[in-house]
């Protein structure tokens, strides 16, 4: 089955068409890291029975960009002794890994960057580039703060990497595909269609709904190790590391790791939306269903998983170390195996 | 192993206890006052920027006294009978001060009360202006005398005049035959 990209329908596949396409989500992260800006500040405000900005622009939805504009009036300090290149070359290495997510993200039945049948993998994959940055300018910035959260950044994400990967591996087996396009085709339908739920199917599947929502929950926690926000945040550990792999960091190259993990956050948001909650499928079966609506319902449900997570951050306070590694290795990752498993079986009887 | 999940479901329980805390939060109504638009109602006893009525104070510096910060500065002139301009107290008692400097600094002022509670004719009271803030610090001493220089001088002048007449009457009454006591005839 291929899947359709609507901009080579339409305009014939050129360079001006793949430029375009390459740049159509960039343009969405853009505007999506300045709404998510404004709703962080907003939703910690209302959490703690403030207002928020309120001054920058009608009831303060300008603060985001003045706190973009601030960033880059900035002056940009490098470390005497930093080494340079590596510096200055690890925000943009993990903005890239954020990014590179993004070419396989299906945001409708009309429209995914590129269709690659190994999506789930690819994203994986890169999603490890952003680690990478993370130590490169840990390292680089020749801080001793810096390098601790550069190391915790690490270890974290190798313990959380592991169970999120069964998760998702778990709903492979049900899918028999990775191609995240063929996924969200096989959740067409009502919302019981959804591998939230178990996935399409006859009534059979009842038993292993209280599986799949444990799944779910688990690629959810470690999620958001990954995305490094609380209450998994100890890379950054203000109270402890000063501000963590970004100490040094000031201007411009700090507004890139801010801007990479709001771009992280909704790259981590789509794949759950993908993969457990339909992706572009309207929930009510035929209804509201439509490439228009695709596109409504993808960005509506990314955004939705991106709320919690900022719901979760103004909620629980910050993990230690020791709670962090035990909660991956020795609750996520034994259950998220049991789980597979489980599946494993059920799609053997089937 | 029962430990194990009992630990998995305080987690889980305790998370969604803390998320419904916070949502509930968020839609409550939000404590912020936009201050510069809307104003919170003092209380009666706040003490902010102090006010001085001249006609009442009696340049007594009790106040400039109880000062912990030392931020009142008063300087007293007495009143010479001679002086033709004569002024009344609230109580209809003559004035027998004249207050030719009554400055309070604000930028020392700890908003402390004391003068207020000190003063016996209750010149000096708390108002509830707050909003004064100034780009020059010498704008924070507020001169509450009414007494224009010249005035001033005046006074002086009528004062000194009064001190040399004493001055040389006193001189009159010692020069006085009788009256006079030389060092050498206490000796004796
Ligand atoms: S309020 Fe206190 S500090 Fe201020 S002038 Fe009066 S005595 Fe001094
Ligand atoms: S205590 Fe009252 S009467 Fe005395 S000098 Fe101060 S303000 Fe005037």
């Amino acid at each position: 089955m291929e899947s359709i990209n609507f901009l080579y329908e339409l305009l014939g596949k050129n360079a001006l068409t793949i430029t375009l396409v390459v740049i159509l989500p960039l343009g969405f992260v853009l505007i999506y890291a300045l709404v998510a800006i404004l709703a962080e500040l907003k939703t910690s405000a209302w959490i703690q029975e403030r207002l928020g900005p309120m001054r920058t622009g009608p009831w303060g939805i300008l603060q985001p960009v003045a706190e973009v504009i601030k960033l880059i009036q900035k002056e940009d300090i490098t470390p005497a002794k930093a080494d340079k290149l590596l510096y200055n070359a690890a925000p943009f290495i993990v903005f890239t890994g954020a990014y590179s997510a993004f070419a396989v993200i299906p945001f409708s039945e009309y429209f995914a960057p590129s269709r690659i049948d190994l999506g789930l993998f690819y994203i994986f994959a890169v999603g490890s580039i952003s680690a990478l940055g993370i130590v490169m300018g840990g390292w680089a910035s020749n801080n001793k703060y810096s390098m601790m959260g550069a190391m915790r950044s690490v270890a974290q994400l190798i313990s959380y990497e592991v169970p999120a990967a069964i998760a998702i591996l778990s709903i492979v087996v049900l899918t028999s595909t990775m191609n995240l396009q063929e996924i969200n085709k096989l959740q067409t339908g009502w919302f019981w269609n959804w591998f939230l739920f178990g996935g399409p199917g006859t009534l059979a599947k009842w038993w292993i709904v209280p599986f799949t929502i444990i799944l779910c929950m688990i690629y959810f926690i470690a999620a958001l190790a990954e995305t490094n926000r609380l209450p998994f945040d100890i890379p950054e550990g203000e109270s402890e590391l000063v501000a963590g792999f970004h100490t040094e960091y000031s201007g411009i190259k700090f507004a890139m790791f801010f801007f990479a993990e709001y771009a992280y956050m909704f790259v981590v948001a789509a794949i759950l939306t993908t993969v457990f909650l339909g992706g572009w499928n309207s929930p009510f079966g035929n209804l509201m269903q439509g490439p228009g609506w695709g596109v409504f319902w993808f960005i509506f449900k990314g955004f939705s998983v991106v709320m919690v997570q900022i719901w979760i951050r103004w909620t629980l306070p910050r993990f230690r170390v020791d709670q962090l590694m035990y909660l991956g290795w020795k609750i996520l990752l034994p259950i998220s195996f049991v789980c597979f498993l489980i599946i494993s079986l059920y799609v053997m009887l089937k | 192993m029962v430990q194990y999940f009992k630990t998995i479901w305080s987690g889980i329980a305790t998370t969604f206890t803390g998320m419904k805390i916070t949502l509930k939060h968020l839609f409550t109504k939000k404590v912020t006052i936009q201050y510069p638009d809307e104003n919170f109602p003092l209380p009666e006893t706040a003490r902010n920027r102090l006010f001085m009525e001249m006609t009442k104070c009696i340049g007594c510096k009790n106040c400039a006294k109880i000062c912990p910060v030392n931020c009142i500065d008063i300087e007293t002139i007495k009143v010479s009978p001679e002086d033709p301009h004569k002024e009344l107290h609230r109580n209809g008692k003559e004035r027998k001060l004249w207050v030719p400097t009554f400055e309070i600094d604000f930028a020392k002022c700890c908003y402390c009360g004391l003068c207020t509670e000190v003063c016996p004719t209750d010149a000096i009271i708390h108002t509830k202006e707050f909003e004064y803030s100034e780009y020059n610090r010498e704008n924070l001493v507020y001169k509450f005398h009414t007494l224009t220089p010249e005035q001033t001088e005046e006074k002086r002048r009528l004062l000194e005049e009064l001190d040399a007449k004493k001055e040389k009457e006193k001189k009159q009454d010692e020069n006085k035959p009788g009256n006079k006591e030389t060092p050498g005839e206490k000796r004796e």
